[in-house]
């Protein structure tokens, strides 16, 4: 069986019975990289030199019983939003070109300890501010099922990488979405854990209370088996939670019979491709056919999701934000003679023009007179938003819905218009607000071979019991393991 | 709510940026199809809730005030763009 046809448990299960290297694993993705990446574009970096280091160093640390770990020697690629130290970590920014973190990020220390070898960084919409990783100031990532088309975003390169067996395996962020979007749209699973449940130590910060940091894999067994590296709590991260461990051994029992699902109304309404509401209708007959019980009931609160979500995550990302001036770090322009002029001229020139867009949305509704009107009302918005997602878990175990209105797009279509771009966003951004758990998994293809997603919702520190419905899905069903061939 | 020139320059003021003359028009009419699809939220009735924070009930987190980072001059200044005897440089502010 080819390396790369393997998933990340099947290849850390061959590297551990000796029947593949991990300098050979390493080796064969650099090798399709090389192959491949100049038109998807899918890395931002690759480490060829350092990996190929690690990997002689973790097939010692095997042989020695340093690293007995399920994943240990399996490569991995890492969105460039994730601090590397001594490796550029990039943000897609022209601000931070040349910015090269001091420290790992907590994630990084967990996948060094689980001996997980790291191919490269990622391609992402600047700064995670977009969906489509059009934004990115390093180009364009295209999509492997369709190259003139988007993978969706802001972790596009992770998504786009897993799909185009660039790398088995991704960690992405997701905001408002980031991760599950682009897992839609390159047919890979991809999951948004709870809120605090991994450490965002080293996470470049967008909008603080709602980023998480997630993993994207071709199944939900290789999502499991990476959350359960780099969950836990950190005492770098006060926001992080001191919750009962991840067990993987239940989400990969994948059951569900008995388990009552509810898809809400407002999920399948207006503006829904009838492709995409056809493949999450089947989905749920799936779910039936699996002895899980499933119902449509209303939330009508989604329409406010998105309003609510664009007002929070711009006033956070313009505090975050402040702090590139073109003195401590990053980009400072030549141009400059004052200080101020240091400030907005490294700012002007180092900000991509969506990044600028969301300082401004930002600094707006905070600004003096528009305080109450618009931030304050969006917490008001959070607080019903929370209550509405409680209301629906005292009623079902799991929520089900579409993961984004359509297919992927056409590179260009939705960049000339930031509302359109915003808009695609309603189906995910409330579980950023509410702060549960959500999966993207594969459910189908478009007429034109685009795939489709759903995504599973849970209660809070509910991974294990997403996955597992997750897996029984893809126990009775086969989209998960349709691959794009490559150009 | 109406935006116009003069909000979106004092906006950019707020956040330290400067726009093209050109990216000030096209920002006036993105900035105003994005406000007037957000005032939707008008249509939600608050009345009586309290904002939220964070997602869920977290208390103050503390723990004990014990040093466990180490002065690491050179890392801090390894990014700066423009360092000197262990010093950030900035242009001069003070006549």
């Amino acid at each position: 069986m080819d390396i790369r046809d393997m998933t990340a448990l099947e290849l850390g299960r061959a590297i551990r019975a000796g029947s593949v290297g991990v300098r050979e694993a390493a080796e064969s993705y650099f090798a399709a990289i090389e192959a491949h990446d100049a038109l998807y574009h899918c890395y931002n970096t690759v480490c060829k030199d350092e990996a190929l280091a690690r990997a002689d160093e973790v097939q010692k640390g095997i042989a020695e019983g340093r690293f007995t770990g399920a994943l240990a020697g399996v490569p991995i690629g890492i969105k460039d939003n994730i601090c590397t130290k001594g490796i550029r970590t990039t943000c897609s920014s022209k601000i931070l070109e040349n910015f090269v973190p001091t420290y790992d990020a907590t994630v990084m220390q967990r996948l060094e300890k689980a001996g997980m070898v790291m191919l490269g960084k990622l391609n992402m919409d600047e700064f995670a501010m977009g969906s489509t990783t059009e934004t990115s100031a390093t180009g364009i990532t295209h999509n492997p099922w369709d190259p003139d088309r988007i993978p969706g975003g802001s972790s596009g390169g992770a998504a786009a990488a897993v799909a185009a067996r660039l790398a088995p395996v991704a960690l992405g962020s997701d905001t408002g979405g980031s991760i599950r979007q682009p897992a839609s749209f390159c047919g890979v699973s991809g999951l948004k854990p709870t809120y605090g449940a991994v450490s965002r130590y080293g996470l470049v910060a967008y909008a603080s209370s709602l980023d998480q940091i997630g993993p994207l894999g071709r199944n939900t067994d290789d999502c499991a088996a990476l959350f359960a590296v780099i969950e836990g709590k950190d005492p770098m991260d006060g926001t992080s939670a001191d919750h009962e461990t991840f067990s993987f051994d239940a989400a990969a029992a994948g059951e569900i019979r008995g388990k009552k699902i509810g898809i809400p109304a407002d999920y399948l309404g207006e503006g829904i491709a009838p492709e995409v509401k056809q493949a999450v209708l089947d989905a749920a007959e799936v779910y039936k056919a699996l002895g899980a019980e499933v119902e449509i009931f209303p939330m009508p609160i989604v329409k406010y999701a998105i309003p609510a979500y664009y007002i929070i995550a711009c006033a956070e990302a313009c505090s975050n934000l402040s702090r590139y001036d073109g003195i401590k770090y990053g980009y400072s322009s030549p141009n400059a003679e004052s200080l101020l002029e240091t400030y907005i001229r490294s700012r002007s020139e180092g900000f991509g023009m969506e990044v600028k867009r969301r300082i401004m949305l930002g600094n707006f509704v905070l600004s003096s007179g528009y305080y109450d009107a618009y931030y304050n009302k969006a917490l008001k918005a959070k607080r019903l938003i929370s209550k509405a997602m409680d209301d629906a878990f005292r009623r079902y175990d799991m929520l089900l819905g579409p993961v984004a209105p359509t297919a992927a797009m056409k590179i260009g279509e939705s960049l000339s218009d930031p509302l359109k771009m915003y808009l695609g966003d309603i189906y995910t951004v409330m579980i950023n607000i509410a702060g549960v758990p959500a999966l993207a998994v594969p459910c189908g293809f478009t007429s034109d071979g685009l795939p489709l997603g759903m995504q599973l919702i849970g209660k809070p520190y509910a991974e294990a019991e997403i996955l597992a419905a997750a897996k029984a899905y893809q126990s009775a069903t086969d989209f998960h393991k349709k691959f794009p061939t490559l150009q | 709510m109406q935006i116009d020139k003069d909000l979106v320059m004092y906006l950019e003021k707020l956040g330290r940026i400067e726009l093209s003359e050109a990216q000030r028009a096209a920002t006036e009419k993105d900035l105003q199809d994005i406000l007037t699809y957000i005032d939707t939220l008008n249509e939600l009735d608050t009345d009586g809730v309290e904002p939220a924070s964070h997602s869920f009930p977290i208390a103050n987190v503390m723990r004990e005030d014990e040093v466990t980072n180490t002065a690491r001059p050179e890392a801090i200044l390894q990014n700066a763009p423009n360092s000197r005897d262990g010093c950030f440089v900035v242009p001069k502010t003070v006549e």
